[in-house]
């Protein structure tokens, strides 16, 4: 893509800022240590398939050791530590990710696969934004409407999925650490650079030892992790069914659970929209971040009137998209994550054509090496397709159309899911009436893929429960 | 004097109608289509009455009756349902004397403290009928966002809960009805085991006020028995376990609501003091918030 109608010179960010060592250890205790039952394995760029480094699957014996350094740091500083302080460290942490921002996003596309151009303007000013707004919390806690003084939980065990690595490390650990909890955070087995770079931040800001814990690691890692009798808290976001896992895990438990799971977003636009600006939205909605977002808006419902004339513009600016060198400024659909992932898409798209629905992609030349996937949309789709069920995370868009406003409604909560939403029309009272119906934990009306630090998020039915973001994403961290 | 014959003293030998205690499922009385019952005593062994012991079908029925439900009673304004709440009070209290009888026997205590739990449980009724248009301003929020776009959160309803009801016979049972149905949800309880009386008589003052059918469904039985049912029902959205006491029930249950990831609410080590301000926990167990985005611009 990116001949025809314009063509762009190459314009690829540098990597002189990164250095990534040929092998990391776990974060424990304020220290990169050595596994003690851990075992290595390899990091690789999913737009070359290079191997970036060698990281470790902590073992049993680490993730208790790791858990054992932040009861020690809760109960020996953290916890002690006045609101005011804590606060202070936190906002040391923002600044410093603002500080190091083009580093962090170049090890963050190189190691995810995502376009510069999100990681440089999307994950890393987000997720300094996000520690910054929990900073100000830290000493603001008897404020919160959670009574005069909430107390804390204490360890909490963090996993993290692989789609924004650095920005849900920053959902995770800010209010953790601002309500005064220690953490041991997983990240995705795919994706651990920016966590282990964030490891040197904690260093940089002094911050105590034990009170933030990083482990990589797969599955394994992340079971021992949740299951860990020392642990007072469970947050995780990722698929629906580890999700059910992890919930089923800590029953009978004390621990608390906050879940941010899986969605399958209807997009609905009715035919009074600027349809130039739902154009923009669509593809923002599906093709940011390859469509690795769990609230992506992956379910297109168009009021039948205006569908054909919607799906030309569409086709149209499909054709723009340019897919490649996820360094590369100019491009809009990076690398997919992991062949694992690419498998995923590629059978659940291949099913879309089995059940009858009509697959179309632009005009689309795949890079040879890495793992790649053609923005596409399926249209002929009726709501018992599997592409209209089922959350496919990758660019894949299903097509289906409604005629009246009920209609779209009934549509687009005929799902187990309930992350969020998306509504265009220029009609107000459409709008109000749509969002209050909607079963949905996010409504974007005339806009999608909006995130803020002040923004609570999180899902309806089996997209999880907990907030994150703003007043309400202490809750989860405070024993309340 | 001579012994008293029937026609002598009339009152005294006055034999007492008594209540057969039916479920209350979508607005009506149905007895379990099971056809089982199961004898209720009182704490000195004297029979009370035969009970309707729920079923897994009448689990089924009062979930299905409570979805049907939730489209209007979430609809319904926030005004509207304080004023049905308040309504259940005003009937609670004109019932006063026959709640504070059944109480007695279900808690096994004196007329005294069950009066005094009948007067709690309607101040409790009151109490909630007031948060239903005050709790969105004290759990939403304007959300001042980095750009351009107005962005605000609501809570709302979760939609149909599970409530497994704890041993006290009312007070317990309003302290976690109203808190569930006050915010919009419907429920479907299974009144405790050992008292169900004052929970019937409950539901017939839901009856017989405005409360729409199916908001509130109450089974009585074996919540062993019918729990299971409920955690694993892939239309009920919540499960509170105040009620059930057996650790290793609780677990199970926990594990069959992770199915279709219920909000769970664990039963807590000790029975609650009902007398206690209850706080917004229950409240704000079955909420959800909803964020909303839009652009600002000319």
């Amino acid at each position: 893509m990116g001949t025809g109608m314009f063509d762009y010179a190459p314009a690829p960010e540098s990597t002189a800022l990164v250095d990534i060592a040929a092998s990391y250890g776990l974060y424990i205790d304020g220290a990169m240590v050595d596994p003690l039952d851990g075992t290595p394995f390899k990091t690789v760029n999913p737009a070359t398939e290079e191997v970036l480094a060698e990281v470790v699957a902590a073992g049993p014996r680490d993730v208790d050791r790791a858990v054992a350094a932040a009861r020690a740091a809760y109960d020996g500083t953290w916890s002690r530590l006045s609101g005011r302080d804590r606060g202070k460290y936190l906002f040391r942490v923002a600044r410093l990710v603002q500080e190091r921002a083009r580093e962090l996003a170049v090890l963050e596309s190189i190691d995810n696969g995502k376009p510069i151009r999100e990681s440089r303007d999307v994950d890393v000013p987000l997720a300094a934004a996000h520690f910054f707004y929990y900073a100000g919390w830290a000493d603001k806690l008897g404020y919160a409407g959670f009574g005069p003084d909430p107390r804390p939980l204490g360890v909490a065990g963090q996993v993290i999925p692989w789609n924004f690595p650095l920005l849900m490390l920053a959902w995770k650990i800010a209010p953790a650490l601002a309500t005064g909890n220690t953490v041991v955070l997983k990240p995705a087995e795919t994706t651990p650079l920016t966590a282990l770079a964030f490891a040197d931040i904690c260093r940089q800001a002094d911050l105590p030892p034990g009170v933030v814990n990083i482990v990589t690691g797969a599955g394994d890692t992340g079971r021992a992790l949740v299951e860990h009798p020392g642990v007072d808290k469970v947050a995780f976001t990722g698929s629906t069914e580890v999700g059910r896992q992890i919930a089923r895990s800590v029953a009978g438990t004390r621990k608390k659970l906050t879940l941010e799971l899986g969605g399958k977003a209807a997009n609905i636009v009715f035919d009074d929209a600027p349809l130039d600006q739902a154009v923009e939205g669509i593809v923002n909605g599906i093709f940011f971040n390859q469509g690795h977002v769990c609230c992506a808006g992956s379910r297109l419902l168009v009021q039948e009137s205006v569908a054909d004339e919607l799906l030309d513009r569409l086709k149209r600016r499909l054709a723009t998209l340019r897919l490649g060198d996820p360094l590369d400024k100019n491009t809009d659909i990076g690398a997919i994550n992991s062949p694992a992932q690419l498998d995923k898409i590629r059978e659940l798209s291949d099913v879309g054509e089995q059940e009858g629905a009509e697959r179309w992609s632009p005009a689309c030349e795949l890079p040879e090496r890495g793992y790649w996937f053609p923005p596409t949309l399926f249209t002929g789709v009726s709501q018992a397709h599997r592409i209209a069920r089922e959350e496919i995370f990758g660019p894949v868009l299903s097509v289906l159309t409604f005629r009246t406003p009920a209609e779209a409604l009934e549509k687009a909560n005929n799902s187990p899911y309930g992350l969020s939403a998306g509504v265009w029309t220029d009609k107000g009272s459409r709008i109000l009436w749509m969002a209050q119906r909607l079963r949905a934990g996010v409504v974007w009306a005339n806009t999608f893929n909006r995130f803020d630090p002040t923004s609570p998020f999180g899902g309806y039915k089996e997209s999880g429960f907990g907030r994150e973001g703003g007043r309400h994403g202490l809750e989860g961290y405070l024993d309340v | 004097m001579s012994e008293p014959t029937a026609e002598q003293a009339p009152e005294a030998a006055r034999l007492a109608v008594r209540k057969t205690l039916k479920l209350y499922v979508g607005g009506a009385f149905p007895r379990s289509e099971s056809g089982r019952t199961y004898e209720v005593r009182a704490a000195d062994g004297r029979f009370v009455a035969n009970a309707a012991l729920a079923s897994r079908k009448d689990a089924r029925d009062a979930v299905v009756a409570a979805r049907k439900a939730f489209g209007g009673w979430s609809s319904a304004t926030a005004y509207n349902r304080g004023q049905v709440l308040y309504r259940v009070a005003e009937v609670l209290e004109g019932r006063r004397g026959q709640l504070a009888v059944e109480v007695a026997d279900a808690d096994d205590v004196t007329a005294a403290e069950a009066g005094r739990r009948v007067d709690a449980a309607i101040d409790r009724w009151v109490w909630y009928a007031g948060w239903s248009d005050k709790v969105h301003q004290v759990r939403g929020s304007a959300n001042p966002v980095a750009g351009p776009y107005f962005d605000f959160s609501v809570p709302e309803p979760t939609g149909v809960v599970a409530l497994v009801a704890p041993p006290s016979s009312l007070l317990g049972l309003v302290s976690v009805v109203a808190p569930a149905v006050v915010t919009g949800n419907t429920c479907v309880v299974v009144a405790h085991e050992h008292g169900p009386g004052p929970a019937v008589a409950l539901a017939e003052v839901l009856a017989a006020s405005d409360v729409p059918g199916g908001v509130v469904n109450l089974l009585t039985g074996r919540a062993t028995e019918i729990a299971p049912w409920l955690a694993s029902h892939m239309d009920v959205n919540a499960i509170d376990l105040i009620g059930v006491t057996d650790p290793g029930l609780a677990t199970e249950l926990e594990v069959a609501a992770a199915d279709n990831l219920k909000r769970v609410l664990r039963p807590p080590l000790d029975e609650p003091d009902w007398f206690a301000d209850p706080g917004l926990d229950r409240m704000v167990a079955f909420l959800e918030t909803k964020t909303v985005w839009h652009p600002v611009g000319t």
